[in-house]
């Protein structure tokens, strides 16, 4: 933690999205998994996840999940239409 | 040139903030403030002023726009009074601890109830702890000057906060008086453009007014409080500038006869000049009096005022506002805790008057510092006395 | 969601200018929201936030979620702080003080920053002119302090400060209507949106913040937290709500209304408020007497739509 000297005037944050180094992946208690067989690569887990913790591969175009900031809401899994997507219990 | 013209305050005022070049003001119209900023949107109808002169629908959108305004780079202004500085309370303290810099006319005015227009110190008090500069004008010339160093004030990136060019309502802003209207050439030269490190830019983004929960919030305060008191060495200096190019010299503790003085008298804003004349009769008469006149409120001059204070053994202290069921006059009060832990400290004795605009004479004064010695000699029940309200 | 066509989402900007690492509940559809409001606007925007959930989880310093310049002052004066920042663009562009690019001004704040406490403010940004976008994001209670009520939530809800009672059915009042309180400001672009279809909601933003002068879109944000609903169901019930006309989503350009998206036939409101919390306590006839009413007002808005 840092002294008061330290505070930037104003207490201005000069580090845009600098939250992404939160480990929200830490609060989940339940993550999404993939059967990828059935995904159709639609992107709609993408643009419904709270969090943004789904983007897509660049060479495939599938999804790619971000375990770092993921809460497993269960959004993604609830959203897909063809069912590629189902929540699992995390173990730790 | 400057230029010597007789003008009513409040103008004298506006022509201020349009040498400074203000870029944004926001302001809702209150008496007494309200000849300063119909001035201001003539100047920029007419366009006379380069400026966009938002008509807010209250004291609080007003500094609220005032906020956004300083965040996003331009110089700002603002004025109001009374009740109207009271409807901005809860965003004053927004500037304060954002840094955003911005100059506030407050043209003093007493609070309701029962509604009064008139003039008193109510409304500036209720304001102290919000963590601006406040300044104290005693006359039209003062208005002028102090509202142009005021943006330097304010801007100066050893400074970054609200000012407030505080102005008593009527007894000030409604007199017509001999007042040098700088030129705009001279502004020029002493006022530097605003130039905003932070300023709210997609090419650089910041996060402004985040969220500060305990384990960071203290060591917030800390830094903002420390800016502030180490931001009188900068308002010094920039009075001293001030001095220098123009002659008019400003102090944050200002003495009239009070070197040798046994008994001072302290007071604040317009009135001081009637207190002056008390002093001189008193002179005259052989007394040791003399007369502090503070400019600076906040960051309140601790230094200053013990070192000019030195040879009194009593202080008589004029407050136009009540701390109601409290010690003494808020300026009192801190005049009080300033000598406290002197080893050679003065009797401080507290008179509040001029309320609600009711007018003091040099009598009165007189009266004040001959009573203020006697209290100070043999105590009084009272912890403040009300200056002439009828029993 | 035919409507949109399926693969339509990659075509979305990719860049996230509200970034992962937010500290939201889990399941958020408020933030779901800002995510997408922030994907359509891009990089040109400054964000004015009002205090409340999205500003309370996205702004713990020293860390920022914002991607774009964000500012944060108070509660309910979003809408005069904007106004602040529009004014000083528009004249440091005239003098040459500031860069000379469209800037896109975002304004925000939840239902109870908008619909209540900041009112005022809103409606003199409105009156004035200024040219920005405000989005209330509308949760229906004031979630932030505890899910207290707002006069946006709707009637039979519980929240904190309308619970159940011998003498309380729970929320009694109705849901102030806010987009018509716009209307009546006369200004150009007025529209209601849903996350739950994310291509009208980025469509919509984009007409916003393109309209000359204010502009103002709702934005319905579910609450897992605050209705008591699973956090899965946010998508779900933000499509749900707008099925069973319970929040149609509409245009109103230049004061002509205009329906964004029809069904044949309204689903149930049941099918909407059944998995949620804060209503499980109506009775068959208090539901009854809600679905009676939200066809009225259903039909009432399409007569703006079609009876001119
Ligand atoms: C003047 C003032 N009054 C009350 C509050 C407390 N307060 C902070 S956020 C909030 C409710 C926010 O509700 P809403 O605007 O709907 O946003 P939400 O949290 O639901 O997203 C309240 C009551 C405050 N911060 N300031
Ligand atoms: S929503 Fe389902 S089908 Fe579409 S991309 Fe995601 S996993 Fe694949
Ligand atoms: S479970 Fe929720 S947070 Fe995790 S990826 Fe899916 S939608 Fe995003
Ligand atoms: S209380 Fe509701 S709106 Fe607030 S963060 Fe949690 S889920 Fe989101
Ligand atoms: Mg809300």
């Amino acid at each position: 933690m840092f002294s008061w000297k330290e505070i930037p005037i104003g207490a201005i944050v000069t580090a845009p999205g600098s939250a992404k180094e939160y480990r929200t992946g830490d609060w989940r208690s339940q993550r999404p998994e993939w059967d990828l067989a059935k995904c159709i690569k639609c992107g709609l887990c993408y643009i419904y996840c709270p969090d943004a913790s789904i983007g897509w591969k660049q060479d495939d175009g599938y999804p790619w999940w971000d375990e770092y900031h993921c809460k497993g809401c269960g959004i993604c899994a609830n959203e897909c239409w063809t069912k590629a997507i189902h929540m699992v219990e995390e173990t730790e | 040139m400057a230029k010597k013209v007789g003008t009513e305050v409040s103008f004298a005022a506006a022509e201020a903030i349009k040498l400074a070049n203000a870029d944004v003001i926001a302001a809702y119209p209150i008496t007494p403030q309200t000849h300063i900023v119909e001035k201001l949107s003539e100047y920029v109808a007419d366009g006379d002023l380069d400026a966009e002169y938002i008509c807010v629908e209250s004291e609080h959108s007003a500094m609220s726009a005032c906020c956004g305004s300083s965040a996003t780079g331009a110089r700002t202004f603002t004025a109001t009074a009374g009740q109207g500085l009271e409807l901005m309370h809860e965003v004053l303290t927004i500037p304060a601890s954002s840094r955003l810099p911005m100059v506030a006319a407050i043209c003093n005015r007493a609070l309701s109830g029962p509604l009064s227009v008139w003039g008193d110190h109510s409304d500036m008090m209720g304001v102290r702890d919000t963590g601006w500069v406040q300044i104290v004008a005693e006359n039209g010339q003062e208005v002028h000057d102090l509202l142009i160093s005021a943006f330097k004030i304010a801007e100066h990136k050893d400074v970054m906060f609200p000012v407030m060019v505080h102005m008593d309502g009527f007894h000030l802003t409604h007199v017509i008086e001999s007042i040098i209207i700088m030129d705009q050439e001279e502004v020029d030269k002493f006022l530097p453009p605003f130039n905003y490190d932070h300023k709210l830019d997609p090419d650089s983004p910041v996060s402004v007014g985040t969220y500060g929960p305990p384990h960071i919030y203290p060591e917030i305060k800390k830094a903002q409080e420390v800016a502030l008191t180490n931001s009188k060495e900068t308002i010094k200096k920039i009075w001293k500038e001030w001095g220098d190019m123009f002659g008019r010299h400003y102090n944050p503790v200002e003495t009239y006869k009070s070197d040798d003085a046994e008994t001072i008298l302290v007071t604040m804003g317009s009135f001081s000049e009637t207190a002056t004349l008390a002093i001189d009769k008193m002179r005259a008469e052989g007394k040791k009096v003399g007369l502090i006149r503070l400019r600076l409120w906040r960051p309140f001059p601790f230094a200053e005022l013990r070192d000019a204070a030195k040879s009194a053994d009593n202080m008589v202290v004029l407050d136009r506002a009540i701390s109601y069921g409290g010690p003494a006059g808020p300026l009192c009060s801190e005049i009080r805790s300033a000598f406290y832990q002197m080893k050679k400290r003065p009797q401080v004795v507290s008179f509040i008057g001029g309320l609600g605009g009711r007018d003091i004479a040099p009598e009165e004064f007189e009266e004040m510092i001959t009573k203020g010695v006697e209290i100070a000699k043999n105590g009084s029940e009272n912890e403040y006395e009300m200056l002439g309200v009828r029993e | 969601m035919d409507k949109y066509g399926l693969y339509v989402p990659k075509l979305a900007p990719r860049k996230e200018y509200f970034a992962p690492g937010h500290r939201a509940c889990v399941g958020c559809g408020e933030m779901l929201a800002v995510r997408q409001v922030c994907k359509a606007l891009g990089r040109e925007t400054i964000v004015i936030n009002s205090t409340g959930c999205i500003e309370i989880v996205s702004s713990l310093f020293p860390q920022t979620t914002w991607e774009v310049p964000w500012m944060h002052t108070l509660f309910e004066n979003a809408a005069a702080v904007a106004s602040g920042v529009e004014s000083a663009i528009k004249v440091m562009q005239r003098k040459g003080k500031y860069r000379d690019k469209k800037v896109n001004i975002l304004a925000m704040g939840g239902d109870g920053a908008t619909a209540d406490i900041g009112l005022q403010a809103l409606s003199g940004a409105f009156e004035r002119g200024h040219d920005l976008l405000y989005v209330c994001f509308d949760n229906e209670a004031y979630m932030n302090t505890g899910i207290q009520r707002s006069s946006s939530t709707p009637y039979g809800a519980v929240t904190t400060t309308s619970p159940t009672g011998k003498k309380s059915i729970g929320q009694q009042t109705q849901k102030k209507n806010l987009p018509a309180i716009a209307v009546a400001h006369n200004i150009d672009y007025v529209a209601t949106a849903s996350p739950a279809y994310p291509f009208d909601l980025m469509d919509k933003v984009k007409k916003g913040v393109n309209t000359k002068g204010p502009a103002y879109i709702q934005v319905f944000s579910p609450c897992p937290t605050g209705w008591r609903s699973p956090g899965e169901l946010s998508v779900a019930l933000a499509r749900l709500v707008v099925e069973t006309g319970v929040f149609p989503l509409f245009e109103v350009v230049k004061g002509k209304y205009k329906m964004s998206m029809e069904f044949e036939k309204l689903r149930s409101i049941k099918d909407y408020m059944k998995p949620q919390g804060r209503f499980r306590h109506l009775t068959e006839d208090d539901i009854d007497t809600i679905q009676a009413r939200v066809i009225e007002e259903y039909n009432k808005l399409k007569e703006k739509a079609y009876g001119q």
